[in-house]
């Protein structure tokens, strides 16, 4: 018993170092459009991170990520071309205010159940680009043009050209973003919201706080989505409404859905996907990604809902089992 | 005033093909409780197959009757295949699917059909008699089709054996065994009727907004607008709630927002009645909250 | 047409049937037959498995093991819509009517297997004569008819299906004792008249006694005694533990 814990644990520490150290390492080996790649990467596991606190962990299913998504990156690029805040800030405050709209739309919508929440947070999805290329803010927004301020140049030339200096700058908003989740989900708030999922009935018997657990959630997962914004952003150096689509926030679900939405370690995988996969099957057709996510968040409902950390949890699994029942 | 009554007329066209899309989605509700996201990428797949008989000579209407057929067909094939294995399956999981099939259909159309926008003919010529200055004669005959489509919708419900098995097997599905129904192809062949219903609203609609593939993109929104608001259980409602919300686009488009923003319009209009009318203006069920 | 059957086969026949929802277990080695033109009475407490019981034969809600036969052919992984086709009509407890549709609608959906129009719009008319009240209610929901009223309709509308079995839970419930006397007199006259075998759950325990032929008596899901009414009764024990006289 305390073998097989152990063991599945020092798995984890060893996997845990592994992803670590690759991340220090790798972009000191790759070219800068791998870096650059290498950064996306990174800003979608964070994005991936968002979905899955709040549908993962409170049952909320959101079409809509795309939506705050966008928000960062605009909050964050208002702040940096019309206030002149630092640009490694501009996360900061892109988080900040995704946490306040995300819990104020939360707030709103949380009452809903889970398909017509799907349904409102779809229609936020296709709704964004033309609300963002609204002639109202055009000075701030940009139109439909966006807005092009060319990449931050890194504060280290001699260290760090620009595209590694982003990168690092992605992984360290990415390493604090998730352990914070990693904290949240292992301490009291991450049961309360686990039973909020599984018992919403039972939950509000024994004095959860229901709403303000559901809007906060789809704050906190605002603001990770937001921050991933910013941090895309910053990563592309321009933004665009049409960046923004329905299909932005189907990419997410993607991710989260092919990484295994219940656990934090699979928004690693799908945020690579999400980002790798479609390069590589693009060579076939432009269409060829999106008819592969397609066929692939259907059968990975039907045969590993877990995702891929489903299926690995369930592969360490068997194995101790088979390694138990082997006899000495 | 006249503007306000072109603004009004053309509404109801627009709305003809909201009734349509509002129509199939209570379709697959009234049957499942679920929602179809993939309703407006099955009809615009739909249209494209059209769109490709009508370019290799077929007559429009023989090409109309076909992509019916065709979407009917693909309609059942996805109930039996993809959403039969998912039955008591929780809503997040039939969520997925129905992004996993919005997302296919439309993917395979770019890739079958390719990105750039296609015309797509009107059986209904400019020039025809029944034109006016309101409306053009495709618009006229979009209401026509639409009005024709629902009347054989209802006389079918109301009339046949089949229609009645398959209100009672969305009705009480237990009992509709117990009487001999299978229950699980009257399901099929709602979802094979909502099909037909989308590729309706879709050939109805290409004319009008180009064929390419993320031509409903808007229109899904307005027929999930026009579905709520009229009542997503209430076959009745729904379809009204598509010329009601047709007609308030248009006026609101022309008067209030301006026409760039329809969509979130939309939006407004489904998170408003989620809100405070979730039962919809002729709905029965309460949306059930947490 | 010739029947297949011999004489002296049962009509229903369960061999050792268990059945469970989930990982609770409600009928262990049920055994009991119901002959052809026969009326059983499925007896016992409240959760002695009696609905379970019916529910097994129509392959619903439960999960058997064991063998049904049914008019000669083995049915217990039938589903239940070919169940219903091979001639058994069941009247559920709650009485399951189809509550937003009319009682014309109710009725039609009854004879859904049936492709003989005219003898259906006859029997429409029959059902009529049994329950006047229908014939007033024709048009209406069924959702809107009283407890009583909807009992009716769901009798009437399994008998549009003209079985050759009649399962049904609790006919008596939440009727008006004239309205019971009515409901019993006609089971009586149509399995005199169409030879419709009957198998009858009843808490009216007196009433029940009265109109079968056969009892069959069920505790925690286990068959603990079977035989004619006039067996049963007389056994004082019996009559003490189960039949509450």
């Amino acid at each position: 018993m305390r073998g097989a814990a152990g063991r599945s644990a020092r798995a984890r520490l060893v996997l845990t170092a592994l992803v670590a150290t690759a991340a220090l390492v790798a972009p000191f080996l790759l070219g800068d459009y791998q870096v650059y790649q290498l950064s996306v990467i990174v800003v979608y596991i964070v994005a991936v991170l968002g979905f899955d606190l709040l549908t993962g962990f409170t049952g909320q299913v959101s079409l809509g990520q795309g939506a705050f998504f966008a928000l960062g990156a605009y909050t964050g690029v208002i702040a940096l071309t019309k206030l002149h805040v630092p640009y490694a800030a501009t996360p900061v405050l892109a988080g900040a205010v995704c946490f306040v709209v995300g819990t104020l739309f939360g707030r709103t919508v949380a009452r809903l159940e889970g398909l017509y929440l799907a349904l409102a947070t779809f229609a936020l999805a296709i709704a964004t680009p033309q609300i963002l290329k609204l002639d109202a803010l055009d000075a701030w927004t940009g139109g439909s043009q966006g807005i092009n301020f060319g990449k931050p140049a890194s504060p280290l030339p001699t260290l760090l050209n620009d595209d590694r200096s982003l990168y690092f700058l992605c992984l360290a908003f990415a390493f604090l973003l998730y352990t914070g989740a990693w904290n949240l989900l292992r301490g009291p708030t991450g049961r309360a919201l686990v039973a909020l999922r599984d018992q919403p009935v039972a939950a509000a018997t024994v004095g959860i706080d229901v709403a303000a657990y559901r809007s906060t959630a789809f704050g906190v997962s605002a603001l990770y989505t937001g921050v991933a914004g910013a941090l895309g952003a910053l990563v592309a150096g321009f933004i665009s409404p049409d960046s923004y689509t329905l299909f932005l926030s189907i990419q997410i679900l993607v991710g989260g859905v092919i990484g295994g939405i219940t656990a934090i370690g699979g928004a690693i995988f799908g945020g690579a996907f999400i980002e790798i996969v479609p390069d590589l099957v693009s060579k076939i057709s432009d269409a060829a990604p999106w008819a592969l996510y397609g066929l692939l968040l259907i059968v990975c409902i039907m045969v590993m809902p877990g995702g891929v950390a489903g299926l690995a949890r369930s592969i360490l699994h068997a194995a101790e089992k088979s390694r138990k029942a082997r006899p000495r | 005033m006249q503007a306000l009554l072109h603004q009004i007329f053309s509404g109801l066209a627009n709305g003809a093909i909201y009734a349509s899309v509002a129509l199939a989605l209570v379709m697959i509700f009234k049957a499942t409780h679920e929602v179809n996201f993939a309703q407006g990428e099955l009809a615009m797949f739909s249209t494209f197959v059209a769109s490709s008989l009508i370019n290799a000579g077929w007559p429009y209407w023989g090409a109309f009757v076909a992509t019916l057929a065709f979407s009917f067909v693909v309609g059942v094939v996805i109930e039996r295949v993809v959403m039969r294995p998912l039955q008591g399956a929780p809503a997040l999981n039939t969520v997925v699917v129905f992004i996993g099939l919005l997302v296919l259909f439309n993917g395979l159309a770019s890739w079958i059909f390719g990105h750039t926008m296609r015309e797509f003919p009107s059986p209904f010529p400019p020039a025809a008699w029944y034109g006016s200055s309101y409306l053009s004669p495709h618009e006229v005959g979009m209401i026509g089709v639409t009005l024709v489509v629902l009347t054989i919708v209802f006389l079918f419900f109301r009339f046949t054996r089949l229609g009645l098995a398959m209100r009672a097997a969305a009705e009480n599905p237990h009992s509709s065994r117990l009487v001999g129904i299978n229950v699980g192809w009257m399901l099929a062949l709602g979802w094979g009727l909502a099909g037909a219903l989308g590729a309706v609203a879709g050939m109805m609609a290409a004319p009008i907004v180009y064929l390419e593939p993320n031509m409903m993109s808007g229109v899904i929104l307005y027929g999930f607008a026009a579905a709520l608001l009229g009542g997503i259980d209430n076959p009745w409602g729904a379809p009204l709630g598509g010329f009601l919300v047709g007609v308030l686009e248009n006026v609101a488009g022309a008067y209030l927002v301006g026409s760039h923003l329809k969509l979130a319009l939309a939006l407004a209009l489904i998170i408003g009645v989620l809100l405070f009318k979730p039962s919809g203006l002729f709905g029965k069920t309460t949306v059930v909250r947490v | 047409m010739t029947d297949v059957t011999p004489a002296t086969a049962p009509l229903l026949e369960l061999r050792e049937v268990d059945a469970s929802y989930g990982a609770t277990q409600v009928l262990r080695k049920v055994s009991f037959t119901v002959a052809d033109g026969g009326m059983v009475a499925l007896l016992g407490a409240n959760g002695a498995g009696k609905t379970t019981t019916l529910r097994a034969i129509c392959n619903t809600f439960v999960r058997t093991t064991g063998e049904i036969h049914f008019a000669g052919a083995r049915i217990d992984r039938l589903p239940t819509e070919r169940i219903a086709a091979a001639g058994i009509g069941h009247v559920p407890d709650g009485r399951g009517t189809f509550k937003g549709l009319t009682v014309r609608e109710n009725l039609r959906l009854g004879a859904y297997l049936r492709r003989d129009t005219r003898e259906t719009a006859s029997d429409v008319e029959k059902m009529c004569a049994h329950f006047p009240i229908l014939q007033k209610r024709m048009e209406q929901q069924a959702g809107t008819l009283s407890g009583g009223e909807q009992q009716m309709l769901a009798i009437a509308r399994a008998l549009m299906g003209r079985p050759r079995l009649l399962l049904l839970d609790e006919p008596s419930f939440g009727l008006a004792p004239v309205i019971v006397q009515e409901i019993f007199r006609i089971l009586r006259q149509i399995n005199r008249d169409e030879r419709t075998s009957i198998l009858l759950v009843e808490q009216n325990v007196r009433l029940a006694l009265d109109l079968v032929d056969h009892v069959v008596l069920l505790e925690t899901g286990r068959v603990v005694a079977s035989g004619l009414p006039s067996v049963i009764t007389a056994d004082e024990a019996v009559r003490r533990a189960y039949l509450g006289a």
